[in-house]
């Protein structure tokens, strides 16, 4: 078996192979689930009516897609330049941080000025942590993969070492966690009686944003050519590491934010829980979505819909939810294959 | 027809009807050849003829879509570069694939070592190796490191490789890129051997004096087709040349004209990246005049390109455009002074080849005003100025917004022209501009140097191709080991005196620069 380049991508090949991945992920899941003696059409309706049967799972699932959208545009953004950010998950515990210290009472401003300084803090905390790794690859070539993974490491022992000490809630009985950030603080629920809160909104914003400096924008067309071709850009006089520069602010800030919207739109504090791996999830996300800002929010609402489903169909059919991460990975791969399909042909022999 | 020659001798190669399509292009129509025992067969053809494809297919890189390859009459299997191996073909690319932290002796037999090898299998390929060498005059120190030998040298161990391998078929691709005139007429005495030992050569190559001095019989490859098998004894270099291109080349030639004042001047440049160095260069280059400058490739051309191209800052002297010294040296400052770059590496540093025409030809102007400005780009007015540059230089394409990858190699030297010429440039840097065009291409690109010359640009061209040089420059140096010779009037340069110059004469040899 070979493959070879195809000279030309008809538009029912870049749209059918992604349909295509995405449905033999849910056939692949399917003959999993048939392994536990449960008919897998219930639990693929199950999973369906978990994440989009009712208004209450609906909300619930982009409530669970508000977080992925942020870091899935962060590694969109980043990666589209071919910079390596497998931190999101620090840069978004970073953005946290900042929330909290920033909005459980230090700053004593109305809700509408005070919201947004969190959001400016929360995109420095980010941007800060990424903007490390950044500088150490521009400066002396050290792999940002390697550097920006282990920072995860780093920033989460940091939080917890914050959570044990300088930000622990004394009212908390002793439980590492932060004190409540002020109601000025909180972002506003959308939907009464439901979780859903304004960091989706601002979430859409900042897709719309990302989509903005991409294509009209200087930066977003000198990050481009630095991801296609550094060493082109650099010769037609793109200032390469200036733009890579910035890219970790635009990354790191938009995981920061994914963190401030987690605190303060639904948990109101900072525990050691706040993320269950947003930050890697952004990257299957950002991949999902083949880097595309307006496919981040696709994405991120079929994974956050993945997940919520098979929460509520492990309730009623008894299968396990890890079963959303099979069928997360198994999309993942297939869109992966799907893209380099649209690009090379198969040929046998 | 096949010519007598072959008939008369046992045939160890036949080529019947190969027949190779990428999608819409057909690389090789129905291509039948028979190579003779000891015979060295030329295969000619531009770029893009189909020569390289040809010789893929033959080694099991490609699968042919029709037609059988037999070597001493047994069929060999399509795709399996094992196979060909062990059937006696040797390769020898252009760019050696050897791997230079290794010794000789490690290259040569890397992939023909069991596991559990002893070094007791090392003497014995020690010897074996010196023996080829002696044979066959390709003598090489098997304990060098391939990093300290010269590119002569190098090319010698590639040859050996395949000898090693019991290569009685071997494959040469454009084997004298990388070599003075005078280390190829020594390549060609070292084939005539092998051919007296029995072994068979095809020599491809795109140079018509090569395929006179080293084959017996030629054959013409184009667009995919063989239009011509001759002997080489009965044809002459205008033939060839007709039947390779099939039409005739209108010559660009340079009309005498005189030089204005000193545009571009560089004084005592001195900078060293990693193995390659320049070592105080100084140059003058005159509005209205081409500066040519020669050498072996890898003497450093590339670093003074990218000196002049604003990508390297000289760690000492200074340049200076216009009379003006540039300080704080970047791609950027030259583009403002007014200096057209034309790179080596269209793929790798001219163009973007998964980002949009449009999106290539704007790349160096983007921030102006005339494209929005304010860190905005207006797309409806980079897309007008793409559909001119398309227009005026040519340029094939789909449209405006298919990714520049697509375009066939002159068509991206024309839109890398149409970028750089577009604002009628001061200095014009053309590095290596025609390599690896067609002849219709290459034509082009010497009617627009041309032009620039006339519009009174001051024009650098470096090139390895001597004719080149020799038809397009007022002056010409030559750089060797990082050292740039005063420059000559072109009435004054002989080949053979350009060929030894390539080969240091007349260098300073106390450098003892090059010695890692």
């Amino acid at each position: 078996m070979r493959l070879e380049p195809r000279a030309d991508r008809p538009l029912a090949i870049l749209i059918g192979y992604p349909v295509a991945a995405i449905a033999a992920s849910v056939i692949f899941c399917a003959l999993l689930v048939m392994l536990s003696d449960v008919s897998p059409f219930s639990v693929l309706w199950l999973i369906f009516k978990g994440a989009a049967g009712s208004q209450f799972a609906f909300l619930e699932t982009l409530t669970r897609a508000t977080p992925l959208i942020f870091t899935g545009l962060a590694v969109a953004v980043a990666f589209r330049a071919k910079l390596w950010n497998i931190g999101a998950e620090a840069q978004l515990y970073a953005g946290a941080v900042m929330t909290v210290v920033f909005g459980t009472g230090f700053l004593p401003l109305p809700q509408p000025i005070l919201i947004p300084v969190l959001m400016a803090a929360a995109m420095f905390g980010g941007a800060l942590m990424l903007s490390v790794p950044t500088f150490l690859k521009t400066r002396f070539g050290v792999d940002e993969v390697v550097t920006t993974l282990l920072l995860n490491f780093v920033a989460v022992l940091f939080v917890s070492m914050l959570l044990e000490g300088l930000l622990k809630d004394p009212m908390a009985l002793g439980w590492p966690q932060s004190r409540k950030v002020i109601p000025e603080a909180q972002l506003p629920k959308l939907v009464e009686g439901r979780r859903l809160h304004l960091g989706f909104v601002i979430a859409i914003l900042a897709a719309i944003m990302v989509w903005f400096i991409d294509r009209k924008s200087a930066l977003g067309y000198e990050m481009r050519a630095v991801g296609h071709n550094p060493k082109a850009a650099s010769f037609a006089g793109i200032p390469v590491n200036s733009v890579l520069a910035k890219t970790a602010l635009l990354s790191g800030g938009l995981a920061g934010l994914a963190g401030m919207s987690e605190v303060a739109g639904l948990r109101g504090n900072l525990t050691l829980d706040l993320s269950p791996g947003f930050g890697y999830t952004g990257i299957v996300v950002a991949m999902l979505a083949l880097l595309h800002p307006m496919g981040v929010i696709a994405a991120a609402i079929f994974v956050a819909a993945v997940f919520v489903g098979a929460d509520a169909m492990s309730r009623s059919a008894g299968v396990p939810s890890y079963i959303a991460h099979v069928m997360v990975a198994v999309s993942l791969l297939s869109m992966v294959t799907a893209v380099m399909m649209t690009r090379y042909r198969m040929r046998w022999r | 027809m096949t010519g007598q020659e072959a008939g008369e001798r046992e045939i160890v190669l036949k080529l019947s009807g190969i027949t190779k399509r990428f999608g819409p292009l057909t690389a090789n129509d129905a291509i039948s050849l028979s190579l003779g025992r000891g015979e060295i067969v030329g295969l000619l053809g531009e770029n893009g003829a189909g020569k390289t494809t040809l010789m893929n297919i033959l080694f099991g890189h490609y699968v042919a879509e029709a037609g059988e390859i037999e070597i001493e009459g047994k069929p060999l299997p399509p795709g399996s570069p094992a196979a060909a191996i062990a059937a006696g073909i040797g390769m020898v690319h252009q760019h050696f694939t050897l791997a230079d932290n290794l010794t000789v002796l490690d290259n040569i037999v890397l992939g023909t070592e069991s596991f559990w090898s002893l070094s007791s299998d090392r003497a014995r390929a020690r010897k074996r190796i010196r023996e080829l060498g002696q044979t066959f005059g390709l003598e090489v120190d098997p304990d060098a490191t391939v990093a300290t030998l010269s590119v002569g040298e190098r090319q010698r161990v590639a040859i050996l490789k395949a000898l090693y391998r019991e290569a009685k078929i071997l494959i040469l691709d454009e084997p004298t890129a990388v070599l003075t005139p005078q280390e190829s007429v020594s390549l060609f005495n070292t084939l005539k051997r092998f051919v007296a030992k029995g072994l068979s050569i095809i020599f491809i190559s795109h140079k018509l004096n090569e395929i006179l001095a080293a084959c017996q019989r030629v054959a013409v490859l184009r667009a995919g087709q063989l239009v011509a098998e001759r002997d080489t004894a009965g044809v002459t270099r205008a033939e060839l040349a007709q039947l390779m291109v099939g039409r005739n080349i209108p010559q660009a030639k340079a009309e005498a004209q005189q030089p204005g004042g000193i545009v571009l001047r560089l004084e005592h440049v001195s900078v060293r990246k990693g193995s390659r160095h320049l070592d105080d260069i100084s140059l003058e280059l005159r509005a209205g005049e081409i500066l040519g400058i020669a050498g072996v490739s890898g003497n450093g051309q590339s670093l003074l390109a990218d000196v002049v191209g604003g990508v390297v800052a000289p760690s000492q002297g200074t340049m200076a455009v216009d009379g003006a010294e540039l300080r704080d040296l970047s791609p950027r400052v030259m583009v403002a002074k007014g200096v057209a770059r034309i790179p080596e590496d269209r793929h790798a540093e001219g163009l973007i080849g998964d980002m949009t025409v449009t999106e290539n030809l704007i790349s160096e102007s983007y921030r102006a005003s005339r494209f929005g400005g304010r860190g905005l780009i207006d797309w409806t007015k980079a897309r007008v100025f793409a559909k001119k540059i398309i227009a005026d230089y040519a340029v094939k394409c789909p449209s405006p917004e298919a990714p520049v990858r697509l375009l066939s190699g002159g068509n991206m030297q024309k839109l890398i022209l149409g970028r750089v010429m577009a604002n009628t440039p001061r200095v014009v840097l053309a590095n290596q501009p025609t390599r690896g065009l067609d002849v219709g291409a290459i034509g082009y690109v010497h009617e627009q140097l041309l032009a620039a010359r006339k519009r009174s640009a001051a024009i650098l061209l470096i090139s390895e191709d001597l004719d080149e040089l020799l038809s397009l420059a007022d002056r010409i140096s030559v750089i060797h080991r990082g050292q740039l010779s005063e420059s000559m009037a072109r009435a004054d340069v002989t080949i053979q005196r350009l060929g030894l110059m390539m080969a240091g004469q007349g260098f300073d040899t106390g450098s003892t620069a090059d010695a890692a």
